[in-house]
């Protein structure tokens, strides 16, 4: 081994703290857009607080009157947190999928998995409601699981195949969208009128029907989910070097692939099944955390959650801004944001990496 | 103990089809360095994704090693393909490559390790670079200090100078060789130019359309009529001034 110059090897490990450093700042100030988003959230409806009077309340202090906290605590609160807690699940699920299909253009939402997960919940929904009518949430949620699952392994299976390209994934998960829309549709034509509004309602995807308990469950499944992820982070980091590389370095590329997908269909499935169809956090959340701190899975996969959770949170408090006194369907409003984002993404995927 | 590799009747199937078989090597010891020439498509890529474990196929490849840490940095395997589309730079990629299968944390040695390979093959300047914007010279040179920084016993390195330029080959093949005496690292790799494998090899496996052909010492299986037989080419093995045997190709045979 040549002899080196001890400055020159200091030089680069020292740039390499710095860098560090600047990922966990990006870290914070990401964190901090989340909180205050999350305030101005929880000030925005029917009734509107200032900020003030929201950390007031959420501090439990006697200023405020009994009435803003109630609003704020019992009924603004499982909805804002909800926003919050779905998406950071959509955004971890993109960056995973996207990571491990080596593929820009994957998410939950692009590649069908939602579409999946909103048929499943909508045949719960229309034909599941006459049996089991008090545990209708969990039957929703479960058969969202059980499609986002089916669909989850079919595009693996696909993508293991020789010859298949990052190209035919694309494809592959349109043929998904287009066949579970359909499918959709014609839950929808065979439902009960009122089921039928539920299920239109479900489709434009509304945190309005955050609860407690789905919360609850949505929380516990991001919980579990985040440290699977962060244990594997070197190795799925890997992965972004081709498999062989990463295959060479030890890691069990095929089983690593099936364990991310498997946690992947769980996290975009949850979230559909209580929230319904939320479109493009998984695609934009990941695009923003990969400009801002690049791959390494220690500070991206952080990263996509924080943006993912932010974007969410804000278009939230936009869907409640654009007429003050009512909450637009949030699925509306992330469509709306993402599509331009979306085509600006596609128009310059030719110039840059990804 | 010295890390040792040897090769007894190994193939390679991809699905039915056989594209190699009957490789067949001596004890290949630490601190060697084994050139495997052939034909464009003989076989010798995946010969070596056969040995680092990413294809299957008949025979068995034999490592011993007892003082390694982790069975996974055992083995250490460089594609050919250098090619990646990914938002990492330089310093992130080669850290990476000495985290995976050790503990998560990053240590100072790790860092100091990580400086000192990229500084060994002169890439410190481009440590803060992306991988995408890298020139394919500079990508194989990141490769090699991927694998490097993970102190493999057993080399595997396929065309790892193809992309560059001459002086940069030249002292590319001097470290390896240098690190393979130090260290005593067994290194195979796959390389066409022939003058280089007489420079940098100890020992040469030839292999031609998917069978081993011979595996031998440099200078007794890089003759003219090896030139004949597996490239069809007309060609002299000369000494020069100082003594160092040379490849000279006068042309290419006339078709019989």
């Amino acid at each position: 081994m040549a002899h080196s110059p001890a400055i020159a090897m200091v030089k680069g490990r020292g740039a390499y703290h710095v860098l560090v450093q600047r990922k966990k700042l990006v870290l914070l100030a990401l964190a901090v857009i989340l909180i205050l988003s999350v305030i101005a959230d929880l000030g925005l409806g029917p009734a509107r607080y200032s900020m003030h009077e929201v950390v007031l309340a959420l501090m439990g202090s006697p200023e405020v009157s009994e009435q803003i906290s109630v609003v704020i605590w019992d009924i603004r609160m499982p909805v804002a947190l909800m926003a919050v807690v779905v998406g950071a699940a959509l955004s971890a699920a993109g960056a995973q999928m996207q990571t491990i299909l080596n593929n820009p253009l994957a998410s939950p939402f692009t590649l069908g998995i939602s579409a999946a997960a909103s048929f499943g919940a909508s045949v719960a929904l229309v034909f599941g409601v006459g049996f089991l009518p008090w545990a209708i949430d969990y039957v929703v949620s479960i058969n969202a699981l059980v499609m986002a699952m089916a669909a989850a392994l079919f595009i693996h299976f696909m993508s293991q195949r020789r010859g298949v390209t990052v190209e035919t994934i694309v494809l592959l998960g349109i043929t998904l969208v287009f066949t579970f829309n359909a499918l959709l549709a014609l839950v929808q034509y065979l439902a009960s009128e009122q089921a039928l509004s539920a299920v239109v309602f479900w489709t434009m995807g509304s945190l309005t029907r955050a609860t407690w308990p789905k919360l609850a469950i949505t929380t516990a499944v991001v919980a579990v989910s985040l440290p699977l992820f962060m244990r594997r982070a070197w190795a799925l980091t890997a992965l972004r070097l081709g498999d062989d590389k990463a295959a060479s370095f030890g890691v069990n590329v095929r089983w690593l692939r099936l364990e991310t997908m498997m946690i992947i269909s769980l996290l975009a499935a949850v979230p559909v099944a209580f929230v319904g169809t939320i479109g493009f956090i998984g695609l934009v959340g990941p695009h923003i955390a990969r400009m801002l701190v690049g791959e390494d899975q220690r500070y991206f996969l952080p990263a996509s959650v924080l943006s993912g959770a932010a974007i969410l949170s804000l278009t939230s408090v936009i869907s409640k801004s654009i007429v003050p006194g009512t909450i637009f369907p949030i699925g509306i409003i992330t469509a709306l944001v993402g599509v331009p984002f979306l085509f600006s993404l596609i128009m310059s995927t030719r110039r840059r990496a990804w | 103990m010295v890390a040792t590799l040897q090769l007894d009747q190994v193939g390679v199937r991809y699905g039915k089809q056989e594209v190699l078989s009957g490789v067949t090597t001596p004890v290949l010891k630490g601190g060697e360095v084994t050139a495997v020439i052939g034909p464009n498509a003989a076989g010798k890529s995946s010969l070596f994704r056969r040995i680092a474990g990413l294809l299957d196929g008949p025979g068995d490849i034999r490592i011993d090693d007892a003082a390694l840490r982790h069975a996974s940095s055992n083995v250490c395997y460089m594609p050919q393909d250098t090619s990646v589309n990914t938002v990492l730079t330089v310093y992130e990629s080669v850290l990476l490559a000495r985290k995976q299968g050790a503990p998560r944390k990053v240590t100072d040695e790790d860092l100091q390790e990580v400086d000192r390979i990229l500084f060994s093959l002169r890439i410190e300047e481009i440590a803060f670079k992306g991988l995408n914007e890298l020139s394919g010279g500079q990508r194989q040179l990141v490769s090699l200090a991927q694998v490097l920084v993970r102190e493999p016993k057993i080399l595997l390195l396929d065309e790892p100078t193809s992309a560059l330029d001459l002086h940069r080959q030249v002292e590319v093949l001097a470290l390896i060789r240098s690190l393979a005496r130090e260290r005593e690292i067994c290194v195979v790799l796959a390389i066409h130019d022939l003058n280089q494998v007489l420079r940098v090899a100890d020992r040469v496996m030839v292999i031609d359309a998917g069978t081993m052909v011979t595996c031998g010492p440099v200078e007794s299986v890089i003759t003219p009529t090896l030139l004949q037989n597996i490239y069809r080419v007309d060609g002299r093995i000369e000494r020069c001034s100082r003594l160092c045997p040379h490849v000279i190709i006068d042309g290419p045979l006339e078709a019989a």
